[in-house]
């Protein structure tokens, strides 16, 4: 069986090994220059309190532009590739078989259904993971420069740290979880639906839906995040807007904590609830520093709701046990489903 | 000797439909078994039955004392050639007896290689570039590698043309002469059968309407019509019957 499953997955092996090398290739030719660039930066050594600033925005400047189209595409293909496995591995590993009816030669040898799809399910799921860890592993390494200038360049690009949304799901160990329940997701779509196109599209729709709805209302109830109450910083109101002569004021969070993922911050008065301010005409009359420095007087605080930095590893294996998990339990359904439903 | 294969008011329904409805069978072994009737009577519903990939809807059913597909053991004593005789399409002929190798602890190399070999075979060809006979051969050579005790065959020659269809039954000819099998092979064309088989199952309308040894129903046949009347009349005969038995039961 073991035999048959790779003989039927060489196809896709070789496909993923050249996608793998093309890539180790062209990270493999730009990634030196870029870790050499990063060394001579000086922000290894830099404090976060002091030329940090300089030095990251020095740094970045001075990085290729093949370099910044680079990172986009490394994060492109870590984005896709889970979904990509799940609809062009998962789907089709039964389906196929049910249109080509070749399930009863496959079903009448001396191997039983249900370990039929256990070895197919291990071995192209196992495939899938190494497949997207080596992809993950490449990139990680290579943009590891880029993205630690990002973690320490400050408030204004706060979400591309690493525990962001879009670094946090395209670095290390979360695209293997990933990508072994995509894949799973896929085998099940094709065992329930029986049709490949239809199966496809299934997969495609179920994977987008987790990984957009994940790290936007799952991702921060994994570990409690912390609150923090800080003064406001008039410097970083970036908007006022006024509701029934209410002041609604929206500032950028003021932070020195580098690398967090901040979820929320809420401008509140002294007393800790949220802020009452009566509509300031100055703030309205296109002077927008008077408006600032009348809201510096207020002495208003900011509440910044985040998970800390030091915290990435945590959610990294957590996330991906859970997805492991998630793949095994689809896994172990599928074998049931194919066992107990006779065609 | 027991049976190879036993049933107790099996039946299979589809929805409202019944495919198959209150089949008991009792067939000896060391025969070759025709399955006839004509297309939707529920020959492939038996047969799927028998191997098990489909599930009763009522009834049992034992193949050689034992429940179909229900373990590895089970597998490896019955051998199906499904419909259409399957094959990978991607993969090549060799591939295909590395994977009945691979899949069968009772299989037979040099009988697969030889029939290969036989039927003149480039072993390196994608069976999905193989004509209808020769992937019918292929996949009735990866049937009998694994030396199985019963060998089921669901109208493998249905699709193919004159030639190939006599050297297909030929060489199934070849398989069991001087061996220890058991064959079950259903067909609509009982000119093909005639020259195989030696016991004979009827099935029309969802129900078994005759059941015995060739020579016993053919002796029968003879007393009652007084002519030498062939295993043709014979099948036309008692379907002509269930088509009475219908027919009165309608009015």
């Amino acid at each position: 069986m073991t035999w048959l499953t790779w003989r039927q997955s060489r196809a896709q092996t070789i496909a993923a090994a050249a996608a793998l090398a093309g890539l180790a290739i062209v990270l493999g030719v730009t990634g030196p220059n870029l870790a050499h660039l990063y060394h001579t930066s000086g922000i290894a050594g830099c404090l976060p309190s002091g030329n940090c600033r300089t030095l990251v925005d020095d740094f970045q400047n001075k990085l290729a532009g093949t370099d910044a189209v680079l990172e986009i595409i490394g994060i492109g293909i870590l984005l896709l590739a889970p979904g990509l496995i799940g609809v062009f591995w998962g789907a089709p590993l039964v389906t196929r078989e049910i249109e080509a009816r070749t399930f009863p030669l496959a079903w009448n040898q001396s191997v039983t259904r249900a370990r039929w799809m256990a070895v197919k399910l291990g071995l192209v799921g196992l495939l899938a993971m190494a497949t997207a860890g080596l992809f993950s592993l490449m990139v990680t390494w290579w943009s590891s420069p880029i993205d630690t200038s990002l973690s320490l360049s400050g408030s204004s690009r706060i979400n591309l740290t690493r525990l962001g949304p879009t670094l946090f799901d395209t670095r290390d160990l979360t695209p293997v979880g990933y990508a072994a329940f995509a894949f799973a997701l896929g085998v099940t779509a094709g065992v329930l639906i029986r049709r490949t196109v239809p199966a496809m599209a299934a997969t495609l729709a179920g994977f987008a839906a987790v990984q957009i709805s994940w790290p936007v209302w799952i991702r921060q109830h994994l570990i409690a995040p912390v609150h923090t109450a800080v003064a406001l910083d008039p410097a970083n109101v970036f908007q006022v807007k006024s509701v029934n002569n209410n002041m609604i004021i929206s500032a950028m969070p003021t932070f020195t904590q580098q690398g967090a993922w901040v979820l929320s911050s809420q401008v509140v008065d002294e007393s800790g609830h949220a802020a009452h301010i009566t509509t300031n005409p100055v703030c309205f009359g296109g002077n927008f520093a008077a408006c600032q420095a009348w809201i510096g007087r207020l002495h208003l605080r900011q509440v910044i709701t985040y998970e800390p930095a030091s915290r990435f590893w945590d959610f990294q294996w957590a996330e991906t046990t859970i997805f492991v998990v998630l793949a095994l339990a689809l896994a172990g359904f599928c074998i049931w489903w194919i066992r107990r439903r006779v065609t | 000797m027991t049976a190879v294969l036993e049933s107790r008011g099996l039946g299979k329904r589809y929805g409202q439909r019944w495919a198959l409805a209150d089949c008991t069978l009792s067939v000896p072994a060391a025969h070759v078994v025709g399955l006839v009737g004509p297309n939707g009577a529920g020959k492939t519903t038996l047969l799927n039955l028998a191997v098990g990939m489909l599930a009763p809807t009522s009834g049992t059913i034992e193949v050689l004392g034992g429940r179909p597909a229900s373990g590895p053991a089970q597998l490896a004593r019955v051998g199906f050639v499904a419909q259409d005789t399957p094959v990978y399409s991607g993969l090549s002929v060799d591939d295909h007896l590395t994977l009945g190798a691979r899949m069968n602890p009772g299989w037979d190399a040099a009988l697969a290689r030889d029939r290969i070999q036989h039927l003149g075979l480039d072993p390196r060809q994608r069976a999905g570039k193989l004509s209808g006979g020769q992937r019918a051969q292929l996949a009735l050579t990866l049937a009998v590698a694994k030396r199985p005790e019963l060998l089921i065959l669901d109208e493998p020659i249905a699709s193919l043309d004159p030639l190939a269809r006599r050297e297909f039954l030929q060489s199934l000819a070849e398989f069991i002469s001087g061996r220890q099998v058991s064959v079950v092979l259903s067909s609509h064309l009982v000119s093909d059968l005639e020259r195989v088989c030696d016991y004979l199952i009827v099935l029309m309308a969802s129900r078994v309407q005759v059941a015995g040894p060739v020579s016993d129903l053919l002796a029968a046949h003879r007393k009652l019509t007084g002519g030498q009347s062939t295993l043709e009349d014979l099948v036309l005969a008692c379907m002509g019957q269930a088509a009475d038995t219908t027919l009165e039961a309608r009015q």
